[in-house]
């Protein structure tokens, strides 16, 4: 019973919570990956970029709540998700049009594409602020939960509940179909190869005839559907509020660098190594042990290894780690 | 008696002499940064006093009072330092209504206020740090400090039989002052923090913090926080993952937004603020009228400050700092003739008489210590899903 108890409490503050965390960040991973990949650059203007499509899937939401619309149990932000993803797509491939092609054109180095980035990162910054405004903004409709602490305790008669959100449970399903359709368009379909051979070889890719401003264009659709997919996710599960998906950047970074970058499966491992340890490192396994120690040993401290104001300061080291010791990430990724 | 009468008539000549016309009161509240909304009100409320006291014609034979405004930023110590040194050596005040946030308000009071001698009543500064700070006899203040609040909250946990809870606080001057002297009351009473743990403001998971306070369990969790911002998030997450399902709530946390919020979700939970029963309030939101909101935090509180400074100086005879400063605790406290808003008129006719005043104000002003309110909190339990009033304490 104790074990079952450990197991339970473990699934409930640690498990359940880093997959939904992890699936949101590989999304966020995979479209800076993609970027790196194909268009040769870090795209810092990626955190903003979710914080924009998610603005729209929120405005959307709002409208058809307001019209009576909904989706039965699940969240009417679903229903809101293509138009989200529709606007999301026009605004980047319209910065693309003013900004990146410029540079791409002049053959400038990554390091200035970057800066470009950053300013583009401003611009979205301020316009989604100016629009929705710096506030919280809850979204959520629908049932809240799949399974909720108390009916497990009373189903089960264990000591220890155990939640699971439908935002969690809709977190990892649609990460899944995502990644899905995603790896079958880049393996089997004649555009994602092209998207291929234009990562490996530029040069090579353009005397057998692809044409890069069609590459391009594709990759900037699919990020703008990771986007808005990971930001939309991660704003239902959590919360919307613009300024932490500018903090987002940082273990989205962390995810495809540790994955490596340009690896698209590298940056859903990296997504969940980073999770995994943010939320490890940080819990407090008095509880845990309790149940699975005899009494005597049974911990008197919180065993907690670092205090969860460092969160951020996991995924940092784990990055310095990562870049010390094997710099091109665990799936051998292009080198940074 | 004829001493006094001798002396208020000497005074009057003086007044009449040196200062009849207009004694300058300095109002530094932080009208632009983190609490700019507050501050506005809080100014008219103290201005309020003022002018009912100018219209009195009462003052020392006469004076009127006039405000000078000056803004404390709540958060910038150098700009606030440098307002008010405008305020004394150019503007000459004769005492300071403010500052507002605890850590300028100790900035003003090491660098300005004492080294001056200029009198200064804070209504809104809480932190318990205040109450050590040197300060000449020169400070004081019509909030009650967050020890005191820290010891309200463990006797009510106390009452309610809860020996063990689990204690989370906002990171920054007001959590941390708050979250340590309920820890030092609570255990000094016999309880246990089983865990005393900072959260930030302004994200948007609080997994990880709520994974770490189900851990050290208790059988309440004290939330310390503020509940627009990282405190209802915690509470969310608490609920939400079944790690605990009643909670304590402190002033900050107190709202119209919890119970909107949580609601039925936080039943049994408890809690309490500054508030008071007394009159005084009522008469308050009366005497305003709709000119601005009376009750806005700390808006009573404001008032209060400003009528003090001027009783004092009614008391003392004199607009000087160094001879009103020692009146301000005999205006303030008891015996004498209780005196509520809208009665500075009366209560400047009985000093100038002679007699004593017990100044109740808006607020139930009582200072202790040195110097400050004792406090009076409404307490507070979710019954139904709705804050409902158990006492005042």
């Amino acid at each position: 019973m104790d074990f079952l108890n450990a197991i339970v409490a473990l699934s409930n503050f640690v498990l359940i919570p880093a997959i939904a965390y992890g699936s949101q960040l590989a999304l966020g991973a995979l479209g800076v990956t993609l970027i790196y990949g194909i268009l040769r650059f870090s795209n810092f203007a990626h955190g903003d970029t979710m914080a924009f499509g998610t603005m729209v899937v929120v405005l959307f939401t709002w409208w058809f709540q307001s019209m009576g619309i909904t989706f039965g149990p699940l969240p009417t932000a679903l229903l809101a998700l293509p138009f989200g993803i529709i606007a999301c797509a026009l605004l980047i491939v319209g910065t693309d049009r003013v900004v990146y092609r410029f540079y791409r054109e002049q053959k400038a180095k990554p390091m200035i594409l970057v800066i470009a980035s950053m300013g583009v990162m401003f611009i979205m910054n301020g316009l989604v602020r100016f629009i929705i405004g710096p506030n919280d903004q809850r979204f959520a409709d629908g049932e809240r939960f799949i399974i909720s602490a108390r009916d497990f305790k009373e189903m089960t008669g264990l000591r220890e509940g155990l939640a699971i959100k439908t935002t969690q449970g809709i977190t990892v399903v649609v990460a899944v179909i995502a990644v899905a359709l995603l790896f079958w368009f880049l393996n089997r379909t004649r555009t994602g190869k092209s998207m291929r051979a234009y990562s490996d070889n530029e040069d090579l890719a353009l005397l057998s005839g692809i044409n890069p401003e069609r590459v391009v264009l594709y990759t900037w659709l699919i990020v703008a559907a990771l986007a808005t997919v990971a930001g939309t996710l991660y704003g239902l599960d959590k919360t919307f509020k613009p300024f932490t998906y500018f903090q987002l950047l940082l273990p989205i970074f962390a995810s495809a660098i540790v994955g490596g970058l340009g690896s698209p499966l590298g940056a859903i491992a990296g997504g969940f190594v980073i999770a995994f340890s943010e939320v490890t490192i940080t819990y407090a396994w008095k509880k845990v042990l309790g149940y699975l120690l005899p009494d005597s040993l049974a911990p008197d401290g919180l065993v907690q290894l670092l205090s969860t104001d460092y969160k951020f300061a996991v995924s940092f080291a784990i990055l310095v780690i990562v870049l010390l010791f094997k710099p091109t990430g665990l799936f051998k990724g292009k080198a940074v | 008696m004829k001493k006094m009468l001798m002396a208020t008539a000497a005074t009057a000549l003086m007044a009449g002499g040196a200062m009849a016309d207009e004694i300058k009161l300095g109002v530094i509240l932080g009208f632009t940064g983190p609490i700019e909304s507050l501050t506005p009100s809080m100014a008219d409320g103290a201005e309020l006093a003022m002018k009912e006291v100018s219209d009195s014609g009462k003052l020392l034979g006469g004076a009127t009072v006039a405000p000078v405004r000056a803004d404390s930023t709540c958060v910038d110590a150098g700009a606030a330092t440098a307002a008010a040194e405008r305020l004394v050596t150019a503007e000459g005040v004769k005492g300071i209504m403010g500052a507002d946030c605890s850590g300028v308000t100790g900035a003003i009071l090491a660098n300005v206020a004492v080294p001056n001698g200029v009198v200064m009543i804070s209504p809104s500064a809480t932190s318990p740090a205040l109450s050590e700070a040197e300060d000449n006899g020169l400070f004081f203040r019509t909030a009650p400090s967050d020890a005191r609040q820290g010891v309200v909250m463990s006797e009510i946990l106390m009452e309610e039989g809860i020996k063990e809870v689990a204690l989370t606080y906002t990171n920054n001057d007001y959590g941390k002052g708050l979250a340590d002297s309920f820890k030092a009351a609570y255990e000094g009473m016999g309880g246990t923090v089983t865990i005393n743990a900072a959260h930030e403001d302004g994200k948007a998971d609080y997994t990880a913090e709520v994974a770490a306070l189900a851990a050290a369990g208790g059988q309440r969790l004290v939330v310390a926080g503020y509940v627009d911002q990282g405190g209802a998030g915690i509470v969310r997450a608490a609920l939400d993952m079944g790690a605990f399902d009643s909670f304590h709530f402190p002033d900050g946390m107190i709202g119209q937004a919890l119970e909107d919020n949580f609601g039925s979700e936080v039943e049994g939970s408890t809690g309490q603020h500054p508030g008071t029963d007394s009159p005084g309030a009522a008469k308050f939101v009366e005497q305003v009228g709709g000119a601005f909101d009376a009750t806005s935090p700390f808006t009573p509180e404001s008032y209060d400050a400003a009528a003090l400074i001027m009783l004092a100086m009614q008391a003392a005879g004199s607009a000087e700092p160094g001879d009103y400063k020692s009146k301000v605790m005999d205006v303030a406290n008891a015996p004498g003739e209780k005196i509520y808003p809208g009665e500075l008129g009366k209560a400047l006719d009985i000093i100038a008489g002679g007699g004593d005043i017990d100044y109740v104000g808006a607020t139930a002003v009582e200072l202790i210590g040195p110097g400050e309110s004792a406090g009076n909190y409404r307490q507070i339990t979710f019954k139904d899903g709705k804050i409902t009033t158990v006492k005042y304490r």
